[in-house]
C-alpha cells in the first residue's frame, strides 16, 4: 500500500519498520514531526527529552543497552547533542543507533543556515541524505542495518523540503528485532584516555571500511545520458536538477554523503567534459571533488546562500533562462509571522516596551517580540541564551544597567537550558530578572509537551515542574507569578522586581490562544467611543487594522481575548458575545 | 506532463489542510504527487506557501516563477504577491478577503489598491467571496473548502472523487459545513 507522507513521517515509518524500541528528541523545526509521528505507534518508547543533549544521551543508553535506537534534531538542535556525539562515535553501536538533524536551508524557522554534513566528518559518523519521502523511509531503515553492521552511530541528513514535502511511500510491517544482548564491556563503553585511545583506532580503521562500502553502496547511483555534462547532486538538490536538466546532462546522485566515495567520483568525473556539483549550503561534495585533484564547477558558479530552485539549476548548467512571467510592478508589503490573535507574550512585550526595558531574548514564538510595533526584544542568540546572555550583560554593564534589564524565556527554553544560566546568576551574585514565559506548552514548533506541561508526547498525566518551586530551589527568593494580560498589575510587577537588588523570577503565566482548552469566547469591537488615538494599535495585534480614518478590529482574525479593551483609555472597545 | 497548483494565504487560514485534500484527491486518480508544505515559524499569520504538483513522474516538489497552471488564493495581497507565479495561460482563484499584514498594521505601508483589477489587466481571474459561502455553510473555517469547491470545477477530477476525500479528511462534526461549502464553490 502507498500513502502520501511528509519526509519526517516518513523517517518515523522507517524507524518503526526496522523495529526501533527508543525514541528521544527535542522538537525544532523542521524536525519535529519525525518525533511526533514516532508516538503514533504503539511498540517503541517514544519521549520528547529536555534538550537534544538529553535525548542524544537517551538514545546512546538504549543502544549500548541493546535496543534499536533514535534520537531526531534540527540542525542547531545537533550543536546541543554533540558532545555525546562526537564521543559516541568511538563507542559505536550495540542496538542500531541513528541520529536525524534536518537542516533548513533559507531559514524558514532557525537563526542560522548551518550545514550539517560538517558535523559527519568531523565527528567520523556515517551520514545518509535522502532527497524525497521513499528515500526517507528506505534510509532510515537502511541506516539501522548499517549502524549494526558497521558498529557506528548513522546520522540522516534532511532539510527543509524534504522533512515537508509529501511524497508516495510503500508501507511495509513491522519487523520486530530482539534486544541485543547486554555486556559489561569498559574498553568499548567507558571513555577514558586509556580506552580511548585504542577506540580511535577503531575508528579509523572503521571508516576505511566505510569508505570502501561509499562506492559501492546503493544509494549512490548514477545515471549517464551524455559524456557532455554530469552533475553531482545529493539530496533535495538532485531532485531540482532533475527537473531543470531532465535527460540532457549525467547524474551522480550522492545518498552517502560521508565518507564520500572517492573511485566513483573520479570515474564519473573521467567520463564527461565538464562537471557541476550542484549542493545547498556549504561546498562539501565540491571540496571532496578538489581534494581529489578533480575539476568541477560548484560554488564558483552557485550561491552558498539559502534554498536552491530548478530555474536557477536550469540556468547555470544549460545557460537557459526559467519560464515567463508577469511582474507585479509595484513594491508591496511583505508579510511576516506576527504573534497570533490572543497570544500571551503580546502583554508582557507591550509592557516591556513600554518601560523601555532592555530585554535579553530566546527561541520560540516570543523571538517575535522582536519586530514591530512591539520591537522589545535587543538578542536573541540561541536556546537559553536570554538567561546567561542577560548575566553578562549586566556583569559588563553594572548595577543601573541591570535595572531597565530583563530576560525573556519560554517555559519548554526554560527547561531546555535556561535553568544552568539562572543558578549560574544565582551562584555568581548576579542580580537579574527573568521572565519566564509560561504559556503551558511548546508553541512554536507546534504544541508539544514538556516537563512544565504534566504530559508525556502520549498525553499520559505525569509529574509537572513546578517552575515557582524550582526558582526557589536554585536560590532565587523573588519569585512572583503575574498574568500579562492584566497589563497594569503586570507592570508594578516587572517595576518591582527590576528595582529589587537580588535575582527575581517572573513567572508570565497565561496559556497559548491556540490551546484546544483555552477558550476565548466572542470577539471585540470598536464603539463610537474611539478617539482615534491608536493606542490599540500598539499591541500589534493582526486583527486590529485601519481602515481610512477608522480603527476596526476584524471578526475573523479576533478570538476576544479582550487585551486591547484593557489598553484603551476610553473604554471603547467592547466584547460581544 | 506535469501539473502545478500552488496554495497561497496567510498562516492560520487552513491552506495545508486544503494541500492535503487536494493531494489525495490527486493520488486516488492514480498520479505521482509531491506536496511541498511550511512548518514551523512562517505559520504564525506570515504568508504562507504550498505547493501540490502531480504527474507521471514529480521531481522537484516547489514551483518556480511561471509554472503554477493554477493558483488557489486565500487572500488578496497573498493573490498579488503570487501573480509571478502563475503560468502563461494560468489561471488565479481570488479569495476576496482582505487581511492586513503588520507593516500595514503599523502604518509603515499602505494595502495595494484594486489587486483585483489589476491582477484581472495580466491574467486569468476568477474572484470569489469564500468567507460569505463558508458563513453561509455554517463555519467561517471552511473558506478552505470552498475555495477548493472552485478550483475543482477546473480539474479534470470527477466530483466525486472529491467528496469522497472530504469525507475521509474533514472531521465530523465539521464535515456537514464543508461539503455544503464544496458544494456551493463547485457550484458557482
Amino acid at each position: 500500500m502507498k500513502k502520501l507522507l511528509i519526509g519526517n513521517d516518513a523517517v518515523a515509518r522507517g524507524a518503526w519498520e526496522a523495529g526501533v524500541r527508543v525514541v528521544a528528541s527535542y522538537p525544532g523545526t523542521p524536525s519535529t514531526e519525525i518525533t511526533e509521528c514516532m508516538a503514533k505507534y504503539p511498540e517503541p518508547h517514544v519521549e520528547w527529552s529536555t534538550n537534544e543533549k538529553v535525548a542524544a544521551e537517551v538514545a546512546i543508553g538504549a543502544s549500548i543497552a541493546g535496543a534499536r535506537s533514535m534520537s531526531c534534531m534540527k540542525h542547531v538542535g545537533m550543536n546541543v547533542m554533540a558532545d555525546p556525539m562526537f564521543t559516541v562515535s568511538y563507542i559505536g553501536a550495540n542496538g542500531g543507533l541513528v541520529f536525524c538533524v534536518a537542516d533548513d536551508p533559507g531559514m524558514h524557522s532557525s537563526q542560522n543556515e548551518q550545514d550539517s554534513r560538517h558535523y559527519a566528518k568531523a565527528s567520523k559518523i556515517m551520514m545518509l541524505e535522502p532527497a524525497d519521502s521513499p528515500e526517507c523511509k528506505e534510509y532510515t531503515k537502511a541506516a539501522f542495518e548499517l549502524s549494526e553492521k558497521y558498529d557506528t552511530p548513522v546520522i540522516i541528513r534532511l532539510s527543509t523540503r524534504v522533512s515537508h514535502s509529501q511524497g508516495l511511500v510503500e508501507l511495509c510491517d513491522r519487523v520486530e528485532q530482539p534486544l541485543k544482548d547486554y555486556e559489561k564491556n569498559p574498553a568499548k563503553n567507558v571513555m577514558m584516555p586509556g580506552n580511548a585511545i585504542k577506540r580511535h583506532v577503531v575508528v579509523e580503521e572503521r571508516m576505511a571500511a566505510l569508505a570502501a562500502y561509499a562506492e559501492e553502496c546503493p544509494f549512490n547511483t548514477t545515471e549517464v545520458n551524455t559524456d557532455k555534462i554530469g552533475v553531482i547532486t545529493s539530496g533535495v538538490a538532485h531532485m531540482y536538477a532533475k527537473e531543470a536538466l531532465g535527460d540532457k546532462v549525467s547524474y551522480l546522485k550522492l545518498g552517502m554523503v560521508y565518507p564520500l566515495p572517492e573511485k566513483l567520483i573520479k570515474d564519473f568525473v573521467a567520463k564527461h567534459e565538464k562537471v557541476v556539483v550542484i549542493e545547498e549550503l556549504d561546498p562539501v561534495i565540491e571540496s571532496h571533488c578538489r581534494a581529489l585533484g578533480l575539476e568541477v564547477v560548484g560554488k564558483d558558479a552557485f550561491t552558498l546562500l539559502g534554498e536552491y530552485t530548478p530555474t536557477m539549476i536550469k540556468k547555470v548548467v544549460l545557460g537557459e533562462e526559467g519560464a515567463e512571467f508577469a511582474e507585479i510592478g509595484e513594491t508591496i508589503p511583505v508579510r511576516p509571522p506576527v504573534m497570533c490573535a490572543g497570544c500571551p507574550h503580546r502583554g508582557t512585550f507591550y509592557v516591556l516596551k513600554k518601560l523601555g526595558l532592555t530585554v535579553s531574548g530566546d527561541i520560540g514564538c516570543y523571538t517575535l517580540g522582536a519586530v514591530a510595533p512591539l520591537a522589545s526584544v535587543d538578542t536573541t542568540v540561541c536556546m537559553g541564551a536570554s538567561v546567561s546572555g542577560a548575566h553578562g550583560m549586566a556583569k559588563a554593564r553594572g548595577a543601573e544597567f541591570n535595572k531597565k534589564l530583563v530576560a525573556v524565556i519560554g517555559d519548554s527554553t526554560f527547561m531546555h537550558s535556561g535553568i544552568t544560566g539562572l543558578i549560574d546568576i544565582v551562584y555568581n551574585k548576579g542580580n537579574n530578572t527573568v521572565i519566564i514565559l509560561d504559556n503551558s506548552i511548546t508553541g512554536m514548533t507546534g504544541h508539544q509537551d514538556n516537563p512544565t506541561t504534566g504530559f508525556t508526547i502520549r498525553k499520559e498525566p505525569t509529574k509537572q515542574v513546578d517552575l515557582e518551586l524550582l526558582a526557589k530551589a536554585v536560590g532565587v527568593e523573588r519569585v512572583v507569578v503575574a498574568d500579562p494580560f492584566d497589563l497594569k498589575d503586570f507592570e508594578r510587577v516587572v517595576k518591582e522586581e527590576t528595582e529589587a537588588d537580588e535575582p527575581s523570577v517572573i513567572i508570565a503565566q497565561r496559556p497559548c490562544a491556540l490551546l484546544k482548552t483555552v477558550k476565548y469566547t466572542g470577539h471585540c469591537k470598536i464603539s463610537d467611543k474611539c478617539k482615534k488615538c491608536k493606542l490599540c494599535m500598539k499591541l500589534g495585534c493582526p486583527a486590529i487594522s485601519v481602515r481610512g480614518d477608522e480603527v476596526v478590529i476584524d471578526e475573523t482574525q479576533c478570538n476576544g481575548c479582550g487585551l486591547c479593551v484593557n489598553v484603551c483609555p476610553f473604554g471603547a472597545i467592547e466584547k460581544e458575545d | 506532463m506535469t501539473k502545478n497548483i500552488m496554495i497561497v494565504g496567510v498562516g492560520g487560514q487552513g491552506t495545508l489542510l486544503a494541500s492535503r485534500i487536494i493531494g489525495n484527491a490527486v493520488i486516488s486518480e492514480g498520479h505521482d504527487v509531491k506536496i511541498s508544505e511550511v512548518h514551523g515559524m512562517s505559520q504564525r499569520g506570515g504568508s504562507v506557501v504550498t505547493y501540490v504538483k502531480f504527474g507521471d513522474a514529480v521531481y522537484s516538489p516547489v514551483i518556480d516563477r511561471g509554472e503554477a497552471d493554477i493558483i488557489l488564493a486565500f487572500e488578496m495581497l497573498e493573490a498579488y504577491r503570487a501573480l509571478p507565479f502563475l503560468k502563461k495561460g494560468g489561471k488565479m482563484i481570488v479569495n476576496t478577503q482582505r487581511i492586513d499584514p503588520m507593516p500595514v498594521i503599523t502604518g509603515a505601508m499602505e494595502y495595494p489598491e484594486n489587486i483585483l483589477e489589476k491582477l484581472s489587466a495580466k491574467a486569468d481571474i476568477t474572484s470569489v467571496d469564500a468567507l460569505s459561502i463558508a458563513k453561509a455553510a455554517g463555519n467561517t473555517k471552511a473558506v478552505n473548502v470552498a475555495l477548493i469547491g472552485v478550483m475543482a470545477k477546473n480539474t479534470e477530477i470527477a466530483y466525486d472523487v472529491w467528496e469522497k476525500v472530504l469525507r475521509e479528511t474533514v472531521p465530523e462534526k465539521f464535515l456537514e459545513a464543508n461539503l455544503k461549502a464544496f458544494k456551493a464553490g463547485y457550484e458557482l
